[in-house]
């Protein structure tokens, strides 16, 4: 392999590829060629880099100096200034929004502090379509000592030892799942890797399997060796297409390495992997459903027991991991359960990986010990809330958590600390409101996505989910009752209590939590008929505050209806009855004299 | 055997090890509601998708209710079945499930009968709690020529796709869409017509709501007999006497033989002749045609396949012609008795009494809704006049006896019209499983061996195991016969005939778990099988008590052939009595 002198590692992840991605590495190699030093500099297309916010991202490396918000015109100035000449090319630097310092490394970056890199530790690194830079970064070395040196049994100890949790959501102890898989004996078992990220916003699954496929396989085979499984199988939504494009060339290569089919390593274990789609159904992340779906079947979940380390894929004994626990493996392996467990919490051990949305300055992938408060996470990590707005609430666990707010801010995020607070870890989905956001129409968005989502199987799911959004489009609408509070918290509580799986269990979550931390909001909706963050059409009226109104006439210009009369240089009024709400007086008036009541 | 001792409300049972806490809380006599499970047990059928989440019941240490129909007893487990919590949820979850429902209630077919109106009324709901804003899932309506689908009343029970996948394997419904939206169809919400559906009915049979039920054609047959210029005939099917009475409150397996005669007589029509007849008739030419493939079959005569199946079953006969269209001319070549009876009707009869066939209306009372099918094929119909014009259920029948203020309770017993009405004990067991093929043993063994029977109960052939053989002993030829009852069953024998393994001279297949007693077209059993085997039992009853028990002495059946067919397999008899099949492999129509 040819040693290159410098790296320019571009991401490669699907949201900075959807910027131009592409055409900027096209034009860097275009630059090299250009100056003839396409021997010495190697352009790579990486996982991705996590500082979504800041895309297209560009590293040099050695220096690890990153550039963000490349466009495809920098690719010149790049070359010809870092490459050849040595110069930072400041402009490209990312600046902190609250203290406009620049930060040129990776370790200046506001984001990665605080964070540990086990999951995404060759994301946005390595070269994930080459698996000689996976090697490189230790890859298949875990494998190799496993083969080589471990019994099934020592392996399933070092996981459970390592106090490893499920990031699927559930948060199983999954040395415990692979011990009751290994004890199940059968002529065939399946290892089965669950890729079927679905919460709105959530990417981290992808993000591995696109920066670091590697990991996930090592991780699979060695799973299949603990539990006596030969064949793995990988359920991925056929929405994920470079995810699945970077699985396909990664079983190949590992294929052709002997990393993967029969004899691996020569050590006689044969374990292969193939790979099945998924439509895109949210459901289909229940192990139940998507062991169904892997069938063949509707995407139903089914009663539990049997459990698919007992009766799972083909009704042979199945160990279904997520992506990320997955990722989480081999990392173990080489660096020891106590490692692993002097990481993180009490009772949830390493990291977590978040995807951090919603009104944060820093948008994007993050990788933190578990115990870290939300506090670090949202004003360190996250940068703060955009626009110098009060923080409200995050949403953690997905469309199916709850909302915490400023008194769990200090609260150390693991699994049972967030159960307790009414939310959930899920898989790691974090959305951030800030006080512009109803709480009572954040709900009605959560379950609008459950309506859509529940299999419909059961009944409190598939029709008490759709009454709970009913609901609340009434009650954004004004027209609740306080009586119909009630009734929002005996549906929630019932479709939790009798729900089949996962989905309806925890669909009112948002509902609940929200009706917890925020009853004065829902209250103003059914008792003053007000929304208080102004964001229920219905409930707003624009008023104009005579003390402020100088009678320009501005706004009864602009009105598209004529709801607004007045003498010049007199106060104007708004008739409520003819305004439809658009706002654009509001916007015309320089006065501050128009509000929203 | 393993077995566990659990708590329920508080008073202590020991059950064996996989015993579900509903069937634990039964045997204390706690009876916990459920609504979508559904059970055969003497069928081996069940049906158990958790879905309706009504069963639900507190198992102390857990997080969330635990449905009683699908979670196993452990040991020490306690379990609480009428808490306020529990009762708190089984009322709301009834709740939504209501409304999702339509109210019509007093319009709908199933009312009185409906296992959703009672649970409602069990669990006391007097209102359903924000009606006013709730949203309902609704659906086209979808009528084929048997069976009506009202989606808007489905409640996602499963039972219909249970029993259309797992017990008969046509595959014509499953659940399509998917939340608010999901609800039992063919793929691609195609009509039912264009869809593998055999029309055996079971769907119907099992369905809780009105959401499944059949097409209604009694007012057909009230405006036939409101007609004073047509002759109507009605000829009833073995199955159908052995249930009627059940809607009239008997025990199940009560004979109402006498009963219905006297009601269809008094309903006006002119001549009441029974299907049994033509079941005894079905046995002389299929028996013949059994007797002649298996004797040129043993001489070497490569064109007389073997086995030969029986064909008296519309669902069966929709079930090979759509997914064993390579076999089709194995079956018998027999038409079955409902549709001989009509051809017979409609020539010889007519000819009798000197009318023409068009002022002639056959009707059929049958425990099938496949009849209602079967008897509008193109191919029996002379010049667009059907040979049978209306065929009605069983259901369809009490219901047209109760709108004329008949009480049957009541009724003196009467007796069939002569000549179409005089049957034997053989064609009576046709109603049950494996009596399609006694009926036949008993006549092909005395034709083949020229001697007397000295028995006449094959009791190797009764039962209500699925697939079941016996080798009955002609004189010497040993004839080995095959049994299926449920398509699935016929399934797996058919695939060993397409695959040249099948060991069988002739095989007997009936679309409905325990054949035409099952059958779609009657009284509903609500989950109780006892019901099913209580009308078979009814039937070997009057087959017992018959004087005749031999279709080959049935003294009608001599003299139809002697005065017009010939005999068995005749010109005249293939003429009227034969027919053929198609290939009818559907192929999926996404736009119609």
């Amino acid at each position: 392999m040819p040693r290159e002198k410098m790296q320019i590692l571009v991401c490669g992840g699907t949201s900075c590829t959807g910027s131009q991605g592409d055409a900027i590495i096209e034009n860097l190699k275009l630059e090299l060629e250009a100056n003839a030093l396409e021997n010495d500099i190697r352009v790579v297309s990486t996982g991705c880099f996590g500082l979504c916010s800041m895309g297209p991202i560009v590293k040099i490396m050695p220096g690890d100096i990153i550039y963000t918000k490349v466009t495809a015109d920098d690719a010149r100035e790049i070359i010809s200034e870092h490459i050849m000449k040595g110069r930072k090319v400041e402009r490209l630097l990312y600046k902190d929004p609250s203290t406009k310092k620049t930060a040129a490394t990776e370790k200046e970056l506001i984001p990665q502090k605080k964070q540990i890199r086990i999951v995404l530790r060759n994301c946005g690194i390595i070269d994930p379509e080459n698996i000689d830079d996976a090697i490189a970064h230790d890859g298949y070395e875990a494998l190799a000592r496993v083969l080589t040196t471990m019994k099934p049994q020592d392996v399933v100890k070092i996981i459970k030892d390592s106090g490893l949790r499920g990031r699927g959501g559930g948060g199983f102890p999954t040395g415990l799942k692979w011990e009751i898989a290994s004890k199940n004996k059968a002529d065939e078992k399946y290892v089965v890797c669950n890729a079927d990220e679905g919460d709105p916003g959530a990417f981290m699954d992808r993000s591995v399997l696109e920066g670091d496929p590697h990991a996930v396989l090592e991780a699979m085979v060695i799973c299949g060796y603990a539990i006596e499984a030969h064949h793995g199988l990988i359920y991925i939504r056929a929405e994920y297409p470079l995810a699945v494009a970077r699985l396909k060339t990664a079983i190949k290569q590992a294929r052709e390495y002997g990393l993967l089919g029969n004899d691996i390593m020569g050590t006689g274990f044969n374990f292969d992997i193939d790979i099945r789609y998924g439509a895109g159904a949210f459901v289909c992340g229940e192990e139940t459903a998507l062991i169904h779906s892997m069938e063949g079947l509707r995407g139903e979940p089914t009663v539990k027991p049997p459990f698919p380390a007992e009766s799972g894929f083909r009704g042979k004994p199945t160990n279904v991991n997520n992506v990320e626990t997955f990722a989480c493996i081999s990392p173990i392996i080489l660096k020891g359960a106590e490692w692993f467990a002097s990481i993180g919490s009490e009772k949830s051990k390493g990291t977590k990986v978040f995807a951090l949305a919603g009104k944060i300055n820093n948008v994007g992938l993050i990788e933190v010990p578990m115990g870290i408060t939300l506090r670090e996470v949202i004003f360190e990590i996250g940068g703060g809330i955009r626009k110098g707005k009060k923080f409200k609430a995050a949403q953690t666990g997905g469309p199916s958590g709850g909302c915490l707010t400023e008194k769990h801010l200090d609260t150390p995020i693991d699994f049972d600390n967030l159960t307790a607070a009414g939310s959930m870890m899920g898989s790691g989905g974090l959305i951030v409101m800030d006080e512009d956001d109803c709480m009572v129409s954040v709900a009605k968005f959560f379950l609008d996505f459950t309506v859509e989502e529940s299999c419909g199987k059961c009944a409190p799911c598939r029709i008490g989910n759709k009454r709970l959004h009913e609901l609340l489009e009434h009650i954004t609408k004004g027209k609740g009752t306080l009586a119909d509070l009630e009734r929002l918290k005996n549906m929630s509580n019932v479709i939790k209590d009798t729900s089949l799986c996962g989905l309806g269990q925890s669909s009112p979550n948002p509902v609940l939590s929200t009706l917890v931390n925020f009853r004065d909001e829902y209250e103003a909706h059914v008792i003053a008929k007000k929304c208080p963050a102004g964001q229920c059409k219905d409930l707003m009226e624009y008023f104009i505050i005579a003390a402020n109104c100088v009678g320009c006439t501005a706004c009864a210009r602009v009105c598209p209806v004529g709801a607004i009369s007045g003498e010049r240089k007199e106060p104007h009024v708004i008739n409520p009855a003819i305004c439809i709400k658009c706002g654009a007086c509001m916007e015309k008036c320089k006065f501050d004299a128009i509000i929203i009541q | 055997m393993e077995t566990i001792r659990l708590t329920i409300d508080n008073r202590t049972v020991e059950v064996p090890k996989g015993t579900t806490i509903n069937k634990a809380a039964k045997q204390l006599g706690i009876d916990i509601p459920v609504l979508c499970y559904m059970e055969l047990k003497d069928l081996c059928i069940e049906n158990k998708p958790a879905g309706c989440r009504i069963c639900v019941v507190e198992v102390q240490g857990r997080r969330n209710l635990a449905p009683s129909c699908a979670t196993k007893c452990e040991e020490g487990m306690v379990v609480r079945t009428h808490t306020t919590r529990v009762l708190n949820a089984r009322r709301t979850v009834m709740e939504f499930i209501l409304s999702d429902h339509p109210k019509d209630c007093l319009i709908c077919a199933k009312s009185g009968n409906c296992e959703l109106q009672s649970m409602a009324h069990q669990l006391g709901i007097r209102e359903i709690p924000g009606q006013e804003i709730a949203a309902m899932s609704t659906y086209k309506k979808d009528t084929s020529p048997s069976i009506i689908r009202d989606q808007d009343k489905c409640i996602m029970c499963r039972r219909c796709e249970m029993m259309c996948n797992t017990v008969q394997t046509v595959g014509a419904l499953s659940a399509v869409n998917r939340g608010f939206m999901a609800t039992v169809a063919p793929a691609f919400e195609q009509n039912l017509e264009h869809s593998t559906c055999t029309y055996c009915g079971q769907c119907v049979a099992v369905c809780p709501t009105g959401a499944l039920t059949e097409v209604d054609h009694t007012p057909d047959v009230l405006r036939a007999l409101a007609d004073p210029t047509k002759t109507v005939i009605v000829q009833t099917a073995p199955a159908v006497r052995a249930a009627l009475g059940e809607m009239f409150g008997m025990e199940p397996g009560t004979l109402v033989t006498g009963k219905m005669v006297t009601a269809l007589r008094s309903l006006g029509f002119d001549y009441v002749f029974d299907t049994d007849f033509a079941a005894d008739l079905t046995i002389m030419e299929e028996g013949t045609e059994l007797l002649d493939r298996l004797t040129r079959h043993l001489n070497g005569d490569k064109t007389a396949k073997l086995p030969i199946l029986t064909s008296c079953c519309p669902g069966w006969v929709n079930f090979f012609e759509e997914y064993f269209p390579d076999l089709k001319d194995i079956p018998s070549t027999a038409k079955s008795p409902q549709q001989m009876f009509g051809a017979i009707a409609k020539t010889y009869f007519a000819d009798k009494i000197n009318i023409d066939r068009k002022d002639m209306v056959v009707v059929s009372i049958m425990p099938c809704l496949a009849k209602k099918y079967e008897c509008q094929r193109e191919e029996f119909s002379v010049n667009g006049n059907r040979d049978v014009d209306f065929s009605i259920s069983t259901r369809e029948l009490a219901a047209f006896i109760k709108q004329a203020n008949i009480d049957l309770n009541n009724l003196e017993d009467g007796e069939f019209d002569a000549p179409l009405g005089e049957s034997t004990g053989a064609g009576v067991i046709f109603g049950a499983t494996g009596g399609v093929i006694e009926a036949a043993v008993r006549t092909a063994y005395e034709v083949h061996t020229g001697k007397k029977l000295d028995r006449l109960d094959f009791t190797e052939l009764r039962g209500f195991e699925g697939v079941r053989s016996a080798t009955i002993d002609f004189n010497g030829l040993p004839v080995n016969i095959g049994i299926a009852h449920g398509l699935g069953n016929a399934r797996k024998l058919l695939n060993d005939v397409r695959d040249g393994k099948s060991q069988f001279h002739a095989i007997e297949v009936m679309a409905c778990p325990g054949g035409c007693i099952g059958g779609g077209g009657q009284p509903l059993h609500h989950g109780d099988s006892s019901i099913i085997k209580a009308r078979a039992a009814a039937l070997y009853r009057e087959d017992k008590q018959k004087p005749l028990r031999k279709s080959h002495e049935n003294p009608f059946i001599i003299k139809l052939y002697e005065e017009f067919l010939g005999k068995p397999n005749s010109e005249k008899a293939h003429h009227l009595l034969h027919t053929h099949y198609f290939d009818k492999k559907k192929k999926i129509i996404v736009k119609q």
